[in-house]
């Protein structure tokens, strides 16, 4: 390695500049400057440069200009879109005030809940499980199936389940013999949840087939031949090793399903705001009743319940760690 | 407390391989019963089809009194011990000791009782409250040991446990294994593929290969006298010495020497067939100059076994090993003799071993002018 000159070392932290755990490599690169390949800090920064722009133009701005609008009551047309004026925290408070968006609230929880912590966990979960010792033609059936659902454009899914609950040609009608039922305008929370694990429970299956497959045999032999029950087996073996891959499953699949907006193509948001779960409440109000700055701080604070979300599966993953370590 | 009766047992896997082929074995109420051979013999299939882990092909297993072909492995009443030892790594010992009885939904302090007595006797009181992460190989062992005991199963099996310690934790924990099915007198069925485990731990050993039993007997029945050449040549710390001879009217010739035939084998042979000569290095003596009746050859490798050395010879009956004295000086470059001890010889005929049979019969004036030999 090159000597580096005495101020880089006394400045060159960039390259091991997050605050995470330092690499194998650390020590070494602690006496040649702070960064394993010797660049020196300038250098270095100029690596770092063109993706450090990237993310301030397409992430951070964005970020601060929806806080911005939020505060301000820009409109999509009239006086207010060519002279926004601020209006403090008046946005937040109204939001926090309105029926329309505590109902919005209570519907997209519902549709977490129901579609991704229930639905696409637990059965991704099951086809995991069910697979598990399976190999050969019906393994890779059901993958390729469940895989399919998932890569598949959400438009065009759409498309097929609008077809598939239809009222009156309707392939699910014809099948379970309900002729006339318009599922999606008499049960439309039902219809999208289902229609969201349907689609999602790909990525919870695939992650937890991998994880059951990290779980020794000789451990669930133990258990089998203590007499344990598949229940227990899943309790006292399964569960507790993988629960790592769980919390980062449930923390994955709720984020992605709190920010979905692929239901709006199924019910937009109807019939009565049945379905008018958090994203498509934000767009209706920003984009189809133009009031870009009410829908500015409803985003706000929907990337605040996200924060939350986050922190609470992240606390319970570092618990974890402390009480294995 | 139970016997073991295997009849016909037979396991094809999904894709062919049968891994057991028609085994026919009884394991003896609290026997220390040892499978041993090569690795792929099929030990572990048997192992886990008794355990009920593998659904036998064809064929029954009995425990005790009870028909258990198709019971499913936790209504069996075995504990096994896996070769990782298979702890669970999120509870402490007590939770892992106890864990079969509070499946038998034992009360909670009973169970913890229970397993702090089992846990005293292979001495791991100090480790009660520890996780296995913090135990060494020998302690999660022995916890793995006691995790079987705690809920008194009728049979144990035991999936290679020692081959995961290291050679001076090895020892000790034989003898302790031993000394520990004694006073349980539980019937123990135990897999390996080290021959020496085998042979210091067991009452009985059934020698397999290819999915078959190829000898049973004693320790010592299979140590002195294995029934076949593959349990010659897996027997034993230093493989027995296997040379082509032929039978003549004045004994077997090995190479250009003939040797006396073993006592009582005599009318059993046939002048002019082809036998295999068997004789173990450890039977076999050192010359430094010939003797009637030994094999000669030049040493060309010297061996320290530590209290005494494993010579080498080659010579006209191809390789010859044999354990010397440690005292005894040997160089490579010598010429050296290994006479053999004639109690210990044993000659295969097709690869199976020839038996004197019980009685001699009349035509056994022939035996003693073979028998003597050149001696
Ligand atoms: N689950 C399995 N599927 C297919 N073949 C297997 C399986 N387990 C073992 N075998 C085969 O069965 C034979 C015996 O295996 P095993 O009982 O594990 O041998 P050992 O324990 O004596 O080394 C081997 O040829 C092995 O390849
Ligand atoms: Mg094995």
């Amino acid at each position: 390695m090159p000597e580096t000159s005495p101020t880089d070392t006394s400045t060159g932290t960039l390259g091991n500049g997050s605050k995470g755990r330092p690499s194998a490599g650390a020590p070494a690169a602690r006496e040649s400057g702070g960064d394993a390949a010797g660049l020196g800090r300038r250098r270095a920064a100029g690596f770092v440069a063109p993706s450090l722009l990237l993310i301030t133009a397409f992430l951070l701005f964005p970020a601060l200009w929806t806080i911005y609008l939020g505060l301000t009551d820009y409109r999509l047309t009239g006086f207010a879109a060519a002279d926004p004026q601020m209006v403090g925290l008046d946005n937040f408070t109204n939001a926090i005030g309105d029926d329309r968006f505590s109902n919005s609230l209570v519907l997209t929880l519902q549709f977490v809940l129901g579609s991704a912590v229930l639905g696409q966990a637990v059965i991704g979960f099951t086809i995991a499980w069910l697979m598990r010792n399976r190999t050969g033609a019906l393994r890779r059936t059901v993958e390729a199936l469940v895989l399919l659902a998932w890569i598949l454009p959400s438009s065009v899914i759409t498309f097929l389940w609008i077809a598939l609950l239809d009222r009156d040609g309707g392939t699910f009608n014809a099948l379970i013999n309900t002729p006339g039922t318009a599922w999606l305008l008499e049960y439309p929370m039902a219809s999208i949840i289902v229609f969201n694990i349907w689609k999602g429970a790909a990525f919870s299956m695939m992650l937890y087939a991998a994880a059951i497959g990290n779980v020794p045999p000789s451990h669930l032999e133990t258990a089998r031949l203590a007499g344990a029950s598949t229940w227990q087996q899943l309790r006292d073996v399964v569960f507790p090793r993988i629960k790592g891959h769980i919390l980062t499953n449930l923390l994955l699949i709720s984020l992605w399903t709190f920010n979905d907006f692929t239901p709006f193509l199924l019910t937009a948001g109807g019939p009565e705001d049945r379905t008018e779960i958090m994203p498509v409440f934000i767009y209706k109000i920003a984009l189809q009743s133009g009031e870009l700055g009410f829908g500015a701080a409803i985003s706000v604070l929907m990337l605040l319940i996200n924060l939350v979300i986050a922190l609470v599966y992240v606390r319970l993953l570092r618990q974890r760690k402390d009480k294995t370590a | 407390m139970a016997a073991i009766t295997m009849g016909q047992l037979t396991k094809v896997y999904p894709g062919g391989v049968r891994a057991l082929n028609e085994i026919d074995l009884t394991v003896e109420d609290g026997e220390f019963f040892a499978l041993l051979g090569p690795s792929g013999c099929g030990k572990t299939t048997l192992l886990r089809t008794i355990a009920g882990l593998e659904e036998s092909s064809g064929g029954s297993i009995r425990i005790g009194e009870n028909d258990v072909t198709s019971t499913p492995p936790g209504r069996r009443d075995v504990a096994m011990v896996f070769q990782d030892y298979a702890l669970f790594p999120h509870m402490t010992v007590t939770d892992n000791i106890a864990y079969p009885l509070k499946i038998k939904k034992v009360a909670g302090r009973e169970r913890t009782v229970k397993a702090a007595e089992t846990a005293a006797e292979l001495g791991l009181s100090d480790y009660l409250e520890r996780r296995p992460g913090q135990l060494s190989g020998g302690q999660q062992q022995r916890v793995a040991l006691a995790r079987a005991m705690a809920c008194h199963p009728k049979v144990f099996l035991f999936d290679e446990p020692l081959s995961n310690l290291d050679a001076r934790m090895r020892l000790e924990a034989r003898t302790f294994l031993k000394r520990l099915q004694r006073e349980l007198g539980v019937t123990t069925v135990f897999v390996t593929h080290d021959q020496a485990e085998a042979l210091a731990l067991a009452d009985r050993i059934a020698v397999m290969e290819g999915g078959k039993i190829r000898q049973l007997g004693t320790p010592s029945e299979v140590f002195r006298r294995p029934a076949n050449t593959f349990v010659a040549s897996f027997i034993g710390s230093t493989p027995m010495n296997l040379l082509d001879g032929v039978v003549r009217a004045q004994g077997v010739e090995v190479g250009d020497q003939l040797l006396p035939v073993p006592v009582g084998l005599g009318d059993h042979l046939v002048e002019g067939e082809k036998v295999v000569y068997g004789i173990r290095p450890e039977y076999l003596g050192h010359a430094p100059a010939a003797v009637p009746g030994s094999l000669g050859g030049e040493v060309r490798v010297v061996e320290n076994l530590g209290s005494a050395q494993l010579v080498t010879l080659e010579g006209s009956a191809g390789f010859v090993q044999l354990v010397v004295n440690e005292d005894t000086p040997v160089a490579i470059g010598d010429h050296g003799y290994a006479v053999p001890r004639q109690d210990r010889v044993l000659l295969y005929r097709d690869g199976d071993l020839i038996t004197g049979g019980a009685d001699p019969s009349g035509l056994s004036a022939d035996a003693p002018s073979l028998a003597k030999g050149p001696a």
